[in-house]
């Protein structure tokens, strides 16, 4: 329900989704801000900002963010908020894992949809047949399965060579590849730390190395997700039950089918987020193992304004921040600082531009810090880099969440025929 | 409006027992298909309770989650969740530690200090949601989710050896605190243990929500502004600053939530500090219908499941998962959402009924003076 004051519509056109930055724009301030990093990285000397590397830890990282922000997508357009994103990712690991290491990887990927899916239906009968409080159910969700796997682990995995009560059987791999050719030469490319050449190759590398087959249906995911959503008759009546459900019932759209539909979709979304943690990501089921991915592949949806392509923006910047975690994560948060700090300049002149002057000297002032940090120290604490995705959430949403405009009716009960 | 009040009893008690029967008959659904007894273990739970030991594990531990709940019932009553009692929890609890551990003042001085201390770290953790909430829009689920994690890290920097981390044994813990600010428990023998001194915080706490909530004008305003936003601006109701305040004080009861437990018994703070009280809270609160007397309840309940479920584990001649309890609490929480929704429209379908009758008869009477009056 809360969520529902996140953005009362204010925008003038809400025809067009709340969008201001048209696509060249768009562009134009990704280009920005790679040849920003570039200099930063010729600046600091910490080439492992944009490193082949790097990119590719991001890219596994934000494949369950991903799949999470577009499990909640499905059930948010039709009107569901889903909370329970977590719960359900986390049956999507105990279900992959489970038959995972019994009948091979991929099994355990149609099982930790399934697992996923199960939860869903819980979620949907809570909210869409008895309206419930839709956060209130998810979080119940979130606790239920917690609980269900542990139980499960003690009678599956306890016994089973090799596991524990904590962890499962080691799961066969699904195996990676490399796109042949192009792979390594833009690794060399990458390797060689020219201004911006190397930024792009490590970029574009760290996409097409050592791939996971599972990975490349994610990514596919997203485009299909938006075509099926806004190009099928399909899609306009389950985003119809998000925006207006009274209007969409008039016209004979069944609203409880179609919010059934859309937050067992969700669920799947989510089970197979979670698969991909326990056969991709690593190669066992573990006791929390999501670690609150759920949640932040909510705040991934939200911030990609819900839509597909913003959300995987938002799962890619997350799953870049977290990949930090791993791989040098100390010196190179420290030259990011430097960036934010440069960033938050033009932010600064932006506002003034704007005739925002109290936010401009704000912004400015912050600004000022992060140079300062960035200046009398060479490394940051461990913890910062641990914190930085969610610090990155946090300031996300609050430079952008007064421009976005959620499903109208999301969140809000809906009782067939209470618009008569 | 007497015989109402009836009505109101039965629909408020028939929601928790539908929920509790229906969560033990799932949970026996469960155990039978894991091909155990489906009821020996709640006797055994049961049975652990004449224990004087386990009678204060419970009541020590319901008091932590008591006030916990009660900080996100506050946020409950006016559609506010704060998801980030856990952190708002953990990151007071290891403040009033650290101050606890470095400032020395005479007892009657130094607990109500750590007391401030505790609430006040707990309403600036929540503070930053609500600030982000009014002034950003940012919406309060995801922001105390990722303050949570936030926390987290915070905690573990500040615990670091060269801040106010101090190694005692193989823990890193923050050292240990003044004595003068320990608060001194109910000590009912060797065996049995001690009653925390700050269960009657929790107590005082209890009183004085339900007096905000339902004597004083700033409470009638927070539930007006939960029950309809916008029929509260209309009575002149300023609801970003309601917000913002339901968030500070929220929080500070979060904040106060762990020192019964860090003042009466373990005197520092380490990372065996109970994790995920402020999730269990948001289980009990609903439970307990975000009602003072109704929470106290559900706490002692969820404080038995806990305290007495570990026996399970040690049962002859079959042991049982302990896990079982953490299910059932799953089971209670999604059988409580739907049977309050049930039964309220349940009620309103009776209430509607009887309306419908009584109009009917004074219809009916009206018609017939009609007649006569003809």
């Amino acid at each position: 329900m809360s969520t529902a004051t996140i953005a009362k519509p204010q925008a003038k056109q809400p025809g067009k989704g709340g969008r201001r930055m048209s696509l060249p724009v768009l562009l134009l301030v990704i280009a920005g801000v790679l040849v920003l990093t570039s200099v930063v990285r010729l600046i600091s000397g910490a080439d492992g900002i944009t490193s082949t590397g790097q990119m590719s830890t991001a890219l596994r990282l934000a494949v369950p963010i991903g799949l999470a922000g577009l499990g909640g997508l499905w059930a948010e357009r039709a009107g569901v908020v889903n909370i329970g994103l977590e719960g359900m990712m986390i049956l999507g690991t105990w279900f992959g894992a489970w038959a995972g290491y019994q009948w091979g990887p991929w099994t355990g990927v149609a099982f930790g949809i399934i697992g996923g899916a199960l939860g869903a239906v819980l979620h949907a009968i809570a909210t869409v047949t008895f309206n419930v409080n839709h956060i209130v159910s998810g979080v119940a969700l979130n606790i239920l399965a917690l609980g269900t796997t542990r139980y499960l682990s003690k009678f599956t995995f306890e016994d089973a060579p090799q596991g524990s009560s904590k962890q499962s059987p080691p799961i066969e791999s699904l195996g990676t590849f490399d796109v042949p050719g192009l792979s390594d030469w833009l690794n060399t490319l990458n390797e060689k730390h020219w201004f911006l050449i190397s930024d792009i190759a490590g970029l574009v590398g760290g996409l097409i190395t050592n791939l996971s087959p599972l990975t490349v249906v994610a990514v596919a995911l997203v485009p299909a997700t938006w075509y099926v959503l806004w190009r099928t008759s399909f899609g306009l009546r389950l985003r119809s039950c998000g925006e207006n459900p009274v209007a969409a019932e008039s016209l004979g759209v069944n609203v409880y089918k179609y919010k059934y539909i859309a937050v067992i979709i969700s669920g799947g979304f989510a089970g197979l987020g979670g698969a991909f943690l326990s056969i991709v990501a690593s190669n066992v089921y573990l006791d929390g193992q999501t670690a609150g991915r759920g949640y932040i592949g909510l705040a991934a949806m939200i911030f990609g304004n819900w839509m597909p392509g913003g959300l995987a923006l938002g799962a890619g910047l997350f799953g870049y921040t977290d990949s930090l975690n791993l791989r040098g994560g100390t010196t190179n948060v420290h030259a990011l600082i430097l960036l934010l700090a440069i960033l938050l300049v033009f932010g600064a002149a932006y506002l003034a531009w704007k005739k925002k002057y109290v936010s401009a000297v704000v912004t400015l002032v912050i600004s000022a810090v992060m140079f300062l940090w960035y200046a009398g120290t060479d490394e940051v604490p461990r913890q910062v880099v641990s914190a930085a995705p969610y610090l990155v959430t946090l300031l996300v949403l609050s430079l952008s969440a007064q421009r976005l405009r959620m499903p109208k009716a999301d969140g809000l009960p809906y009782r067939k025929g209470q618009g008569k | 409006m007497k015989k109402f009040d009836k009505e109101r009893l039965l629909l408020a008690v028939a929601g928790p027992v539908i929920a509790l029967v229906s969560a033990i008959l799932l949970t026996s659904v469960v155990l039978i298909a894991s091909g155990k007894n489906p009821f020996e273990p709640y006797g055994l739970m049961l049975e652990q309770v004449p224990y004087s030991d386990v009678q204060v594990l419970i009541i020590n531990q319901a008091s932590l989650y008591y006030i916990a709940a009660l900080a996100v019932a506050l946020g409950f009553r006016m559609n506010l969740f704060n998801i980030g009692v856990d952190g708002q929890y953990r990151l007071a609890a290891m403040m009033v530690a650290v101050v606890g551990a470095h400032v020395a003042l005479p007892a009657f001085l130094q607990v109500p200090l750590l007391l401030l201390v505790g609430a006040l770290t707990g309403a600036f953790w929540a503070g930053i949601a609500g600030v982000l909430k009014v002034t950003r829009g940012v919406s309060e689920v995801v922001a105390t989710i990722m303050l949570n994690a936030i926390a987290t890290s915070l905690i573990g920097y500040l615990t670091l050896r060269d801040n106010f981390g101090v190694l005692v044994g193989d823990n890193v813990t923050t050292g240990v605190m003044k004595e003068s600010g320990w608060v001194p428990g109910i000590d009912l023998g060797e065996d049995v243990g001690e009653i925390y001194g700050l269960v009657f915080l929790a107590v005082a706490l209890g009183i004085g929500y339900w007096i905000v909530l339902n004597r004083t004008r700033f409470g009638f305003d927070l539930r007006a502004t939960g029950e309809s936003e916008t029929a509260a601006a209309a009575s002149g109701v300023n609801a970003k600053r309601m917000v913002l305040t339901a968030m500070l004080i929220s929080g500070a009861v979060a904040g106060l939530s762990g020192l019964p437990l860090l003042l009466g018994d373990a005197h520092t703070y380490s990372l065996s500090f109970p994790a995920g009280l402020g999730f269990t809270a948001i289980g009990i609160a609903l439970l307990g219908r975000n009602n003072p007397g109704g929470i106290a309840l559900a706490a002692l309940l969820w404080a038995f499941l806990e305290k007495t479920s570990p026996a399970l584990d040690y049962a002859t001649p079959v042991a049982y998962e302990k896990e079982i309890a953490t299910i059932m609490q799953g089971l209670i929480v999604f059988a409580v959402v739907i049977s309050y929704e049930f039964v309220r429209q349940w009620g309103l379908r009776r209430q509607q009924k009887r309306v419908g009758a009584e109009l009917a008869a004074q219809a009916a009477n009206n018609n017939a003076k009609k007649e006569v009056a003809a």
